[in-house]
């Protein structure tokens, strides 16, 4: 069953071949199985998901069921759920049991879905490798020596060993794209202000974004689904309407305008990884696709305007963790900044304090406007490149990341290393794009995965031209034989 | 630029920080690789160009100024690592 897709899954159960019962625990014992050699899961929530599933068999036989009622998924641990530890991958939260659901999850709930736990994460969302959870690092299952990207490292790593048969995930500069590419899985990250972000423990306010991780492009449009709209409760949350993304899946490609830009094809790509990507391309012209070099001009300046904007906003967004109202506090504080400093230095791991202590920095008397402001102008530069090439095509293609997934321990000594691993997911958030990567090959064994960035709320279009080329191919087929 | 150990210990008092004196070198070497790194960004000519703080560049949505949340301290106290009477407790601050 694990190797079903969420579509064949909610199919099976509404034929009655299967009840959710029996899917779930099928799922919580691969997770059982596997898990400890994965690292994936930080929680599991055993006795409610199986409570959840029994809830989902009487409400498919009684008709009132939706396309994920019963179907066991898993959210990354940077989702608030009611009564259960969320703990964002930190010593911070470690202590936190949640005492509301955010909006993804309330959603997700009410569609049916059965939760089976909570996924690991870098810690704060901070990463790109799940080398920085206070859980320990997630193993890529195609290799368990080499990491399965990050931040959302065990949502994409899950789904990659079927210990789940989605998962939520959160992108704030690839967070989703990059671990969905190095995992071999489908992954989407919405338009900014798509998805609420009520609950979702706040990294970049301006720049996060929660989206589904699946086996296919139509996984994650049912997922999608249930997850966009309008929240009041969140005040960056746009009111646009949500389009059946499922209905467009199989329209034609025919004339469909692709844009490659120069600046993702230059030197710094691997040869191989290229061969993949232009092979995938290749498919997309024998969909009646035509493709057209482009141009961003501004690309190169995405890295350094995002570790200014990212840190800012990080710095003021984890101010709250003081050991005051909840979380970590440390043991015996002296008086009140020794219980403020110790508690914050204890709690958050290096990476997390790294991004605050920059923050703090560019925001500070001073700064502000050769840092902060500056990045942001380039933010309006490297958005307008975007504006001005979706007036000439209607999807960017180009590689999610700059190499397949790197060994442990790679990206160690240099924190720069790690960030230039972001060098083609970034721009996207930055300009508050929808992207999404999916899998197009292999290089030496391990995963290779492809970006499709459409223009604003395009999401539809996007989650269309990637089930296309799943038609087609069946890269998003492969599983790693040790989870086979 | 260069980020010493003093601009570090200053920035982690700023952000309530505390970083062990041994781990402040290591620190100020990161950053100062990070900033080396960001400073490209001076280079581009952006006199005209107006800053981007929203995505989309939307507005503050706002809403009516009217009471719509509950009374929930109790629950969100029972997080908390010390109460008393309804407050939060930490060290005394005055003297």
């Amino acid at each position: 069953m694990h190797t079903k897709t969420l579509a064949q899954l909610s199919s099976g159960l509404h034929r009655r071949e299967f009840s959710s019962q029996e899917l779930t625990r099928a799922f919580l014992e691969r997770i059982t199985r596997f898990n400890p050699e994965i690292n994936a899961y930080v929680t599991v929530t055993e006795e409610q998901a199986l409570a959840q599933a029994q809830l989902a068999d009487q409400r498919i036989a009684a008709g009132l069921s939706t396309a994920l009622t019963g179907i066991p998924i898993a959210q990354k641990d940077i989702f608030c759920t009611q009564g259960v530890r969320t703990s964002c991958g930190s010593r911070m939260l470690d202590n936190f049991i949640s005492p509301y659901d955010a909006t993804v999850v309330e959603r997700y709930n009410q569609a049916g879905a059965v939760m089976l736990g909570k996924l690991n994460m870098d810690e704060f969302a901070m990463g790109s490798s799940n080398e920085t959870s206070f859980y320990g690092p997630v193993k890529n299952p195609w290799d368990t020596g080499t990491v399965p990207g990050g931040s959302s490292g065990g949502s994409a790593a899950a789904i990659s060993a079927g210990l789940t048969a989605a998962a939520t995930g959160t992108d704030t500069g690839g967070s989703i794209r990059q671990p969905a590419a190095f995992c071999g899985i489908t992954g989407l990250k919405p338009t900014y202000g798509r998805v609420s972000r009520y609950g979702m423990i706040a990294f970049a306010s301006s720049l996060d974004q929660a989206g589904p991780m699946a086996k296919t492009a139509e996984d994650c449009a049912l997922m999608l689904q249930a997850m966009a709209g309008f929240d009041e409760r969140d005040s960056t949350s746009v009111d646009h309407p949500v389009p059946d993304y499922a209905a467009s899946l199989n329209e034609s490609l025919e004339g469909l305008k692709i844009g490659l830009p120069k600046e993702f094809f230059g030197e710094g790509l691997d040869a191989d990884i290229a061969r993949n990507i232009d092979a995938a391309i290749e498919e997309y012209r024998k969909l009646g696709a035509t493709v057209h070099e482009i141009s961003l001009p501004h690309m190169h300046l995405s890295v350094p305007a995002y570790y200014v904007v990212a840190p800012a906003e990080c710095s003021s967004n984890l101010a709250r963790f003081d050991g005051v109202r909840y979380g970590y506090r440390c043991d015996n504080p002296k008086d009140l900044s020794d219980l403020y400093t110790r508690s914050r230095g204890e709690g958050f791991g290096a990476e997390v304090k790294r991004r605050i202590l920059i923050g703090t920095y560019v925001l500070s008397a001073g700064y502000y406007d050769a840092y902060y402001l500056k990045a942001q102008k380039i933010r309006r530069l490297i958005s307008e490149d975007f504006r001005q090439a979706f007036q000439q095509v209607d999807v960017i293609m180009g590689p999610t990341a700059p190499s397949v997934a790197f060994r442990f321990g790679e990206k160690g000594e240099n924190p720069l290393a790690m960030y230039l691993s972001d060098i083609y997911t970034i721009a996207v958030n930055l300009a508050g794009l929808p992207g999404m990567s999916i899998p197009v090959g292999f290089s030496g064994g391990l995963p290779v995965g492809m970006q499709i960035l459409g223009a604003h709320f395009s999401e539809g279009r996007l989650l269309n031209v990637a089930h296309r080329y799943q038609q087609e191919t069946d890269w998003h087929q492969k599983m790693p034989g040790a989870f086979a | 630029m260069s980020f010493s150990k003093e601009q570090v210990n200053t920035v982690a008092w700023l952000a309530r920080l505390a970083i062990d004196g041994d781990k402040v070198e290591a620190y100020a070497h990161d950053l100062s690789s990070i900033f080396g790194f960001v400073e490209q960004m001076g280079g581009v000519d952006t006199d005209n160009v107006a800053p981007l703080a929203h995505p989309l560049d939307q507005m503050q949505r706002l809403r009516p100024d009217s009471v719509s949340e509950s009374d929930r301290r109790d629950t969100f106290q029972a997080l908390a690592p010390l109460t008393e009477a309804g407050l939060y407790l930490v060290p005394k601050v005055i003297e």
